[in-house]
């Protein structure tokens, strides 16, 4: 069972440089085994020590964020094209509670 | 600030060195940010991949909605980076705005920083009356600061502005202007 893959430009040098690569499962964490298994470290980079989709990347199954497909537990056929991309997120939050704490 | 020399346009494109940003694009994404000021706007300046020239100014909203956080809004990313793939585009600039605070990436802008090829431009709107503008690479957590040349095309094509708002001389690289 083939399922298309397509990596963001961060995480390219797991893949050799590949944009686009082929892995199988039929969860999305049984896709992400399977990826580990070629691309040593790249699941590391999507999931949390706790197990956890990271907060900093988006993955998508066709045009759905899994965050609204059960997450890790997100069914995947035959033919489905999962998007990986960097979550684009920041802001002056970080750097005001900093700010706080300096300032005790 | 600065007016380089002609010779100050052969560093355009080289990567790290310099963001050259058409000035219609970057009133644009001033106006964006003072229009949704008190709360953070972003957004995204596309070109042709490879070229690291920005040409196409995508606004985006701020999902996070919040004076102090943006988030690109998850679907909204997936159409926009989609749609870039198709045109062989690639996110040159990803900005967004501070509003309270300088124009200097967060701790929280660092570890998010998902691009390494783009630039990331940063605007204060903290001060009313004058724009704080500075654009950085973050790479592996690493941030290196870079200065903003604005290309006046309805001008004259070949006139270049620098913007180096808040830039310690030590970091600027003036390589371009010192007539070698």
């Amino acid at each position: 069972m083939a399922i298309e893959v397509r990596i963001p430009t961060i995480l390219r040098s797991y893949t050799g440089g590949a944009k686009v690569v082929e892995g199988a499962g039929d969860t999305l964490n049984e896709l992400l085994a399977d990826l580990d298994g070629k691309y040593a470290g790249l699941r590391g980079r999507l999931i949390t020590d706790e197990g956890a989709l990271h907060r900093f990347v988006n993955i998508y199954v066709n045009d759905e964020d899994v965050r609204f497909l059960g997450s890790l537990d997100a069914k995947l056929s035959d033919g489905d094209t999962v998007t990986i991309l960097p979550a684009v997120a920041g802001g002056a939050l970080g750097f005001a509670a900093a700010a706080a704490l300096l300032q005790r | 600030m600065t007016v380089p020399t002609g010779k100050c346009r052969a560093v355009r494109g080289k990567l790290g060195v310099v963001l050259s940003i058409d000035r219609s694009i970057m009133d644009a994404i001033i106006a964006h940010a003072r229009r949704d000021h008190p709360d953070e706007a972003c957004g995204v300046v596309a070109g042709a991949a490879g070229s690291d020239t920005p040409t196409r100014h995508i606004p985006m909203d701020n999902a996070a909605r919040s004076m102090t956080f943006y988030e690109f809004d998850s679907m909204e990313q997936l159409r926009v980076w989609r749609e870039m793939d198709d045109r062989d585009e690639e996110p040159v600039v990803i900005y967004h705005s501070h509003t309270a605070t300088e124009a200097y990436p967060s701790r929280t802008d660092i570890s998010f920083a998902g691009e390494p090829g783009a630039h990331y431009l940063l605007v204060s709107t903290r001060d009313p009356d004058t724009e704080e503008i500075r654009s950085f690479r973050i790479v592996d957590g690493v941030v290196t600061e870079e200065p903003v040349y604005v290309i006046d095309a309805s001008v004259d094509p070949h006139a270049v502005q620098s913007y180096m708002f808040g830039q310690s001389p030590a970091t600027v690289d003036y390589e371009c202007s010192l007539g070698r």
